[in-house]
């Protein structure tokens, strides 16, 4: 079995590792790493469960080898909470009710981080195509794109606090 | 069941306290069974064939065995004889294919290895040599005279259809529907397609033996329904089998009931290390699905748009193995005539077996299927008798008290209310914008019947609380109303309560997660083990204080007596001694089994839903686009609106799934053409309709806590009905066929446009009036 030596950053923290070329990303994460928070739904890059943020962008964790991530900064939702907070994101899922079993939720908040951190005064209908590879069979979504809205509005809030001279 | 209804002061009732486990859900801190380890487990995968019916000439596993790191290759001749055969009505279903494969994903053998590669490097070099035989994958070929029998004659017992591929035939009759006379009769058949569960987190199963026992890890909705069949395949005591379910990430039905776990168990048994399976989603998709229907129906209305008679026949296709679907099929059976005042029905209902994924429970229980005839003959009606869906329907539901069906449970709400909300929330009877059209439908749902809950609560020297009880949470909350419940209850601080759940070595035993029955019935439990706390608690202090317990009074969280107020905490210490002792209650609720009642035993509510739709067709592609859905639940009353209305807004979309885009599709070998995310298409955000109104109607009139009933299901329940109306009075054209695909809306509109090109454009209904209206042959 061919194996390749990689060093990836997740969550901030440096991990070099072997591991078999024919490994995914979302094995390597979730098997080697064991952040079992991605999680792994189609693994055909269509349900977007194992999204993560690759460099920043969403990316389906099942459709990437894990040697083509070496040298990669990745965040996964367990990266997403800072010091015990939540991300504003995180706090909007709950008090909206953007979560019933949870299980495309990891995904869901990485697409949203995405999409804020890109169009921090994101329209609906933009939040709604930067999340529209993500799959959830529970809530019918709406909850969740009135949740990317309140979070950001949150967020441009503290925004706002920070930047106060 | 006593729980009384009069609301503390201080009610966490009717407020949106947030999802308990939300906060786990969010950091990916919750664990679902493919995320826990378990040292030393061996990799199982499933060995299957590429057809659907088949002879099994023979199975060499000599060149698996060969594969480092394979530990063992499992097939039906290593099991104990006869194989175990299991189900949660029949026995019928064997732990592995027994000399014959029945559907498409049947497992012949299974590898266990040390990890996931070698066991699935094993499982393609299992050879096995395999005759195709004729298979049974449609209910025309079920029923026809030269069909394969699915199931062997000699399992069915006595059963006079053991020689048929009907498993059992359910039958209502009351009035006459041969002498009834009715001005005008719709005579249509209409089919519902099968449909994948599509839980986005696959299905995945661990077991482990130890001292004697056996421990099996499911995202299992009914832990206690598994414990019962894995003690039957295993030949051990209830009290040697513990079943682990931690929270399904979604089920809807699918992961209701036993799948490859008794498998699973008797490979630990076997090998002596714990096993683990995590299917991926096109194995899933093999392994579960909801019952396709074909719906023949015969509608009798007078000229004021009242209903005369149903005659209804209607035959699901189950699968290879009974499963539960043949319940499903009574419970469709039971409320096919819909919510209204039938004066004459005849109802048939056979449950077919077919060389097809065993169907099972999903989301609405057989009703989605019967509800599409049913609400789609009532539109035809009014559009036929100049009434419209709103006023032929108010003519016809049954009012609080009356009986929808005779010696049933009465129409237990105000259900014209709840019909005239979903009207009103999609603007019923204003002009209505060019192109589009509008439609209503209702759908009516049978609660649980026969069955039992017990919830302990633990009242600690602190003043917390623990609940332990069998409820599984997959989404629904379950946890946050039983929190909401207990904590009103007993005034203590939500966040002081915690609930345990999903273990049956630990919580008291309970029926099931289904039928919408947990807020109802576990809520009853969770508020008499409360109330068991509480008496409890007045024993202690008469006892310690000397006072007699007619004298003490409990609220705010604390006992008051002769001018004293102490709270639980001052009561257990001095009672136990300090850092000593807790007081336990239980509640128990149960309903009767009734062996004569086509269910068991007459429903505890109806679940009531009102459906509403505006709908635009583009009629050069076919496409649908929904403008405005609206669902109103009778609810009797919410614990948790924002849950109701989130559980309702779900499987709204879960309903227009299935009537816009979702089937699953066979070809001649019985294969599944379209398993996986890729080819099965569900609701993306892209489908959501341009608004989503998810509508409660609250009179504290059902028989749960505070009067609620049931819900999470009555969203998904009629959502077809009153598309297929929109669609219909925006094109003209009447589809009878599940789902309305742009290529079937299409070759539907080039239909009649062939034989009247203006009819497309055309808005209003002008179809030719005859009284005696036979199928219009669009299918």
């Amino acid at each position: 079995m061919i194996e390749k030596t990689i060093t990836v950053t997740v969550n901030g923290e440096v991990h070099t590792r072997t591991v078999k070329v024919h490994r995914t990303l979302l094995e390597f994460i979730r098997e080697d790493l064991y952040l079992t928070g991605t999680k792994e739904g189609c693994n055909e890059g269509e349900c977007g469960g194992c999204t993560i943020l690759f460099d920043g962008k969403p990316l389906n964790s099942c459709m990437m080898l894990a040697m083509e991530a070496d040298g990669h900064d990745i965040l996964t939702v367990e990266g997403l909470e800072k010091d015990g907070k939540l991300h504003p994101l995180q706090e909007a899922f709950i008090e909206v009710g953007a979560v019933q079993c949870g299980f495309c939720t990891p995904g869901m908040l990485l697409s949203a981080k995405a999409c804020l951190d890109e169009f921090p005064d994101a329209s609906e209908d933009r939040i709604r195509k930067e999340i529209e590879g993500n799959i959830c069979r529970c809530t019918g979504y709406n909850r969740i794109v009135q949740a990317i809205q309140v979070a950001a509005e949150k967020m441009r809030q503290d925004t706002l606090i920070v930047n106060k001279p | 069941m006593s729980a009384s209804t009069t609301i503390p002061a201080e009610s966490l009732v009717g407020k949106s306290l947030t999802r308990v486990g939300g906060r786990d859900r969010v950091t990916g801190a919750q664990r679902y069974i493919a995320d826990i380890k378990l040292d030393g487990a061996l990799h199982v995968k499933l060995v299957t064939l590429p057809v659907g019916h088949a002879r099994i000439i023979s199975i060499d596993t000599s060149l698996a065995l060969q594969v480092t790191g394979v530990s063992c290759v499992i097939t039906a001749a290593d099991l104990k004889q006869p194989v175990p055969r299991f189900g949660p009505s029949f026995n019928d279903r064997p732990v592995l294919a027994v000399d014959e494969v029945k559907y498409y994903g049947e497992p012949v053998a299974a590898v266990a290895a040390e990890d996931e590669d070698s066991a699935e490097e094993a499982a393609r070099l299992v050879q096995v040599e395999y005759e195709e035989l004729p298979g049974v994958y449609s209910v025309e070929r079920a029923l026809a005279s030269d069909a394969p029998l699915v199931q062997a004659p000699s399992l069915r017992g006595n059963n006079p259809l053991a020689h048929t591929n009907i498993i059992n035939e359910w039958k209502l009759d009351w009035g006459n529907v041969d002498t009834a006379k009715a001005d005008l009769v719709l005579e249509n058949t209409y089919t519902f397609p099968m449909i994948s569960h599509f839980a986005i987190e696959p299905f995945a199963f661990m077991a482990s033996a130890k001292d004697g026992g056996i421990t099996v890890w499911s995202p299992i909705q009914h832990p206690f329904v598994m414990q019962r069949i894995i003690a039957h395949v295993t030949d051990l005591p209830l009290s040697a089998v513990r079943i682990i379910a931690p929270d399904p990430g979604g089920s809807f039905g699918g992961k209701a009931y036993p799948k490859f776990e008794p498998l699973l168990a008797l490979m630990a048994l076997k090998t002596g290390r714990p096993v683990r399976l995590v299917l991926n989603l096109e194995e899933s998709f093999q392994a579960s699905r909801r019952a396709s229907n074909q719906v023949w129906v015969r509608s009798g209305f007078d000229h004021q748009g009242m209903l005369v008679f149903q005659d209804i026949r209607a035959d699901f296709m189950l699968g290879a193995y009974v499963d539960i679907g043949d319940r499903v099929v009574s419970k469709a059976a039971y409320t096919a005539a819909g919510p209204y005042r039938n004066p004459n029905a005849r109802i048939l209902a056979r449950s077919l077996f077919s060389h097809t994924t065993p169907s099972t429970a999903f989301r609405g229980f057989g009703v989605p299927q019967v509800s599409w005839a049913i609400e789609s003959q009532i539109n035809q009606a009014a559009e036929k008798l100049g009434l419209d869906g709103l006023e032929i329907r108010l003519r016809n539901v049954a009012h609080k008290g009356e009986l929808v069906i005779p010696g049933g449970t009465p129409a237990d709400g105000h259900w014209e209310q709840t019909l005239q909300k979903a009207a009103d929330a999609i603007d019923w009877g204003t002009p209505l914008p060019s192109g589009r059209g509008r439609g209503l439908s209702m759908g009516m749902k049978p609660s649980a019947t026969v069955l039992s809950s017990n919830v302990l609560a633990r009242l600690h020297m602190d003043g917390s609380l623990s609940l332990l009880m069998g409820t599984s949470d997959m989404g629904q909350g379950a946890r946050t109303v039983f929190v909401q419940l207990a904590a009103s209850e007993l005034e203590v601080p939500p966040e002081k309560v915690q609930i345990t759940m999903g273990d049956t070595s630990i919580v008291p035993f309970d029926s099931s997660t289904s039928a919408s029955r947990s807020t109802v019935f576990m809520g009853n439990a969770v508020r008499l083990a409360c109330q068991d706390v509480m008496r409890k608690l007045k024993e202690i202090a008469t006892e310690q204080y000397g006072v007699a317990q007619g004298e003490i009074q409990i609220f705010g969280g604390k006992l008051h007596f002769a001018g004293r107020s102490l709270p639980y905490t001052t009561v257990l210490k001095d009672y136990f001694g300090p850092g000593r002792g807790e007081i336990i209650g239980l509640g128990t609720t149960r309903a009767r089994f009734e062996p004569e009642h086509p269910l068991g035993g007459n429903p505890a509510f109806w679940e009531l839903v009102a459906v509403g739709c505006e709908a635009e067709v583009d009629t050069t592609t076919g496409e649908i686009t929904i403008h405005k859905l609206a669902t109103v639940t009778d609810v009797g009353k919410a614990i948790n609106p924002q849950q109701v209305e989130t559980q309702d807004a779900g499987a709204a979309i879960m309903g227009l799934g299935h009537t816009l885009m979702e089937h699953l599709m066979l070809d001649d070998h019985g294969r599944l053409r379209n398993a996986g995310a890729l080819d099965y298409r569900i609701p993306t955000i892209k489908d959501m309709p341009g608004s989503l109104h998810s509508g409660l109607v609250e009179n504290q009139d059902g028989p749960g806590p505070f009067g609620a009933k049931g819900a999470g299901e009555s969203g998904i329940l009629s959502i077809s009905g009153a598309v297929g109306a929109a669609v219909s009075q925006a094109t003209g054209v009447i589809i009878r066929d599940l789902p309305l695909t742009p290529e079937r809306v299409w070759l539907a509109l080039q239909d009649k446009a062939n034989i009247n090109p203006s009819a497309i454009h055309s808005k209003s209904l002008d179809h030719d009036s005859g009284v005696h209206q036979l199928a219009d042959g669009l299918k």
